[in-house]
C-alpha cells in the first residue's frame, strides 16, 4: 500500500518556482530518501504533504486521503521534524512537549520520557536557553511522542553531533522496524545511503530519478582504477567509459556497460593493481548534476 | 475549537492583559477621582470652557458635553479608555495569527492534527476571553469611581450602561481590522508599531474629524462611531454608524478567516 501518493503536484509561489510536476509514491513501511541541492524543492514537497502551503496543481495523497481536504485528520498520524526549529521560547522544554502531546489522543508521558532520556535532552530548561542542536533535540522528540506512522524529516542531522546523529539514525531505524514509513529529505548524500531503502532525486523543483538504492549503485557505474607501469589515458578508450582521468602510471574513470570489455583490456596488462567498486551515491549524485 | 489551543493562547496572553486591565482601572479611578473639583465650581468650569474655541473642543471630543455632569465628565475620560482599548485589541489582533510566523512557530503549531479553522476560531475565542476581562475590569472600576466620587449627583443608569457595551463593540472592530491587515501585509515583523499606528491613527483622524467639519472622516474611524459625547448627550447610541462599524468588523472578520484558511505559510529558512 502506498502511504503517500504524489501526482503531478506543483507549486508557484507567485512567479518563483517551487515544484513542478512532481510524481512519486512512498510504499508503507520503506524509508524513503528525498535528495537533492538547497532550493531543489524538498521542503516545498514536504510543506505541500502537511498543507502548510497549497499546491498550485496537482494532487497530494497521505493515507489515502486528500491532504488538502483531510489535513488535520491525516496529521494525527505525522510526525515532522522541520529542517529549521523554533518553538515558543518562553516555554520550558516539558511545557513545549506536554503542549505538542495535548494535541493527540494519547497518553504519551512514557514515551516522553524514553526519548527524552535517549536523546540526552534537559527537560526543565527554557527553550530559549538551548543551543542550536539541543533544539533539534526537543523537535526529535516532539515528532515522535505520539508514535506516528509517518515521519517526515527534513534535513534532520544539522546540528546534531556525531554520537547524537548515531542515536538519531538507531531511533529512526528502530521505528522503521515497528512499521513506521519514513520520508528523509537531505543533502548529505552519505546519511541517506546509509538509512533508505529508495531514493527519489529532486533538482531544480522536478524529478531527476526515483529508484532503489541498490539499483542506482549497481546498475548503473563501476568505479575502476587500473595500476600499471606506462599506462596512459588513451587505453582505456572504450565505449562506456567516462570521467576518464590518467595520472603517472595510473588511470580512474566510471564505466557503464559490459565489464567484460574492460576487463578484456586490462588481463592484456602487466598490472600493479586494480580495483572495481560500488561508486558512492555521492559520485553518482554528481553525475544528475551534471 | 481546541481546547489546548484555546488554553495555550489564553495563558500567554494572560500577563498582557492584566497589565492592560490594572492600567486602565487605574486611568478610570485616578482620572475620575478628579471629578468632585470639577464638579464644585460647575459654572465657572463650564464659562471657562465655552470661552475655548469649540474646534479645540471638539478634538478633545468634549463637545457640548457639560463637563459638571457625571456622565459629561466620565466620557470626556472614556476616549482615553477607548484609546487604550483600541491599542489592546489592535495588539491581539495583529498578533493573533501573524505571531506564529514572526516567532516562526506556526510549522509546530500548523503540522499538529488541528485545522486551520479551529485554529483560526480557538485563537479568536482567546482573544474575546481576553478583553471580556479587560471590560469587567474596566466596568467595576467605572462603577467604583462613580459610587465613589459621584458626591449628591445623579445619572443616567442606562446611559453608563450604553458606554459599557459601546466598549465591546469598540474592542471587536479593532481586533478584526487587526486581524485582516496581519492578513493582508506580506509579513509581520512586529505587532507593536501596527497596533499603535491603527490605535493612535484612528483617534487622531477623531480628533481631526471635530475640526474639519466638513470632511467625513467620522466614516471611518471607530472613534466617531462610538463617540461618547455622541451617546451622553443623545443617551443612545449613533446608529447608522455604529451599523457601520459592525458590518466592518463582520467582513473583516469572514475575509480573514477566507485568506487564513487559504494562507500559505513561509517557510523558515
Amino acid at each position: 500500500m502506498s502511504v503517500i501518493e504524489v501526482k503531478d503536484l506543483t507549486k508557484y509561489y507567485g512567479k518563483s518556482r517551487g515544484i513542478v510536476n512532481v510524481s512519486f509514491n512512498v510504499e508503507e513501511g520503506e524509508i524513503f530518501g528525498f535528495i537533492g541541492p538547497n532550493g531543489a524543492g524538498k521542503s516545498t514537497t514536504i510543506r505541500l504533504l502537511l498543507s502548510l502551503i497549497h499546491p498550485t496543481s496537482g494532487s497530494a495523497r497521505v493515507f489515502d486521503k486528500d491532504v488538502v481536504v483531510h489535513g488535520s485528520e491525516i496529521r494525527r498520524d505525522i510526525g515532522y521534524l522541520p529542517s529549521e526549529v523554533y518553538y515558543y521560547e518562553g516555554m520550558k522544554v516539558i511545557d513545549l512537549l506536554k503542549y505538542s502531546a495535548s494535541f493527540y489522543q494519547c497518553d504519551c508521558t512514557q514515551r516522553m520520557k524514553e526519548l527524552s532520556d535517549l536523546m540526552e535532552l534537559e527537560m526543565h530548561r527554557r527553550i530559549s536557553d538551548l543551543s542550536y542542536g539541543n533544539k533539534k533535540k526537543v523537535g526529535i522528540v516532539q515528532g515522535l511522542l505520539h508514535s506516528p506512522k509517518l515521519l517526515f524529516l527534513d534535513e534532520p542531522t544539522a546540528g546534531l553531533d556525531p554520537l547524537m546523529q548515531r542515536k538519531f539514525f538507531d531511533l529512526i531505524r528502530k521505528e522503521n522496524a515497528r512499521g513506521v514509513t519514513v520520508f528523509f529529505s537531505s543533502h548529505i548524500l552519505g546519511e541517506v545511503q546509509r538509512l533508505c531503502t529508495r531514493v527519489g532525486i529532486i533538482r531544480e523543483g522536478s524529478i531527476a530519478e526515483i529508484s532503489d538504492i541498490k539499483t542506482l549503485q549497481q546498475n548503473n557505474y563501476k568505479k575502476v582504477r587500473v595500476e600499471a607501469p606506462g599506462l596512459s589515458a588513451a587505453s582505456f578508450d572504450l565505449p562506456g567509459v567516462t570521467n576518464l582521468q590518467a595520472e603517472d602510471s595510473t588511470v580512474h574513470f566510471f564505466f557503464k556497460g559490459d565489464i567484460n570489455a574492460v576487463l578484456q583490456k586490462i588481463s592484456g596488462l602487466q598490472v600493479d593493481d586494480v580495483s572495481i567498486e560500488e561508486p558512492t551515491l555521492e559520485e553518482i549524485f554528481m553525475h544528475y548534476y551534471e | 475549537m481546541s481546547a489546548t489551543i484555546y488554553m495555550h493562547e489564553f495563558r500567554t496572553r494572560l500577563r498582557s492583559v492584566a497589565i492592560w486591565a490594572v492600567s486602565i482601572a487605574v486611568l478610570v479611578i485616578f482620572f475620575f477621582s478628579l471629578y468632585p473639583a470639577f464638579a464644585r465650581d460647575a459654572t465657572l468650569l463650564n464659562e471657562m470652557m465655552a470661552r475655548f474655541p469649540v474646534e479645540l473642543r471638539e478634538a478633545f471630543g468634549i463637545g457640548n458635553v457639560d463637563m459638571s455632569s457625571v456622565l459629561g465628565f466620565y466620557s470626556f475620560l472614556f476616549v482615553f479608555v477607548q484609546l487604550c482599548a483600541a491599542i489592546q485589541a489592535a495588539n491581539y489582533g495583529v498578533g493573533l495569527v501573524s505571531v506564529e510566523e514572526t516567532e516562526l512557530t506556526a510549522d509546530f503549531l500548523l503540522s499538529k492534527p488541528v485545522s486551520r479553522s479551529q485554529v483560526f476560531v480557538s485563537k479568536l475565542l482567546a482573544a474575546f476571553t481576553s478583553l471580556a476581562i479587560t471590560d469587567l475590569v474596566l466596568w467595576l472600576s467605572s462603577f467604583i469611581a462613580v459610587l465613589l466620587f459621584r458626591g449628591e449627583r445623579s445619572y443616567e443608569t442606562s446611559t453608563l450602561l450604553l458606554l459599557f457595551v459601546s466598549i465591546v463593540i469598540f474592542q471587536l472592530f479593532f481586533l478584526s481590522v487587526g486581524l485582516i491587515i496581519s492578513l493582508l501585509v506580506k509579513r509581520v515583523r512586529s505587532v507593536t508599531p501596527y497596533a499603535l499606528g491603527l490605535g493612535f491613527g484612528m483617534y487622531v483622524l477623531s480628533a481631526f474629524s471635530g475640526v474639519f467639519k466638513d470632511v467625513k472622516l467620522e466614516y471611518i474611524t471607530a472613534f466617531k462611531h462610538l463617540d461618547p459625547a455622541y451617546m451622553v448627550e443623545h443617551g443612545a447610541f449613533n446608529t447608522p454608524l455604529v451599523l457601520l462599524n459592525v458590518a466592518v468588523t463582520l467582513v473583516s472578520l469572514a475575509a480573514s478567516y477566507w485568506l487564513y484558511l487559504r494562507r500559505d505559510i513561509p517557510a523558515v529558512s
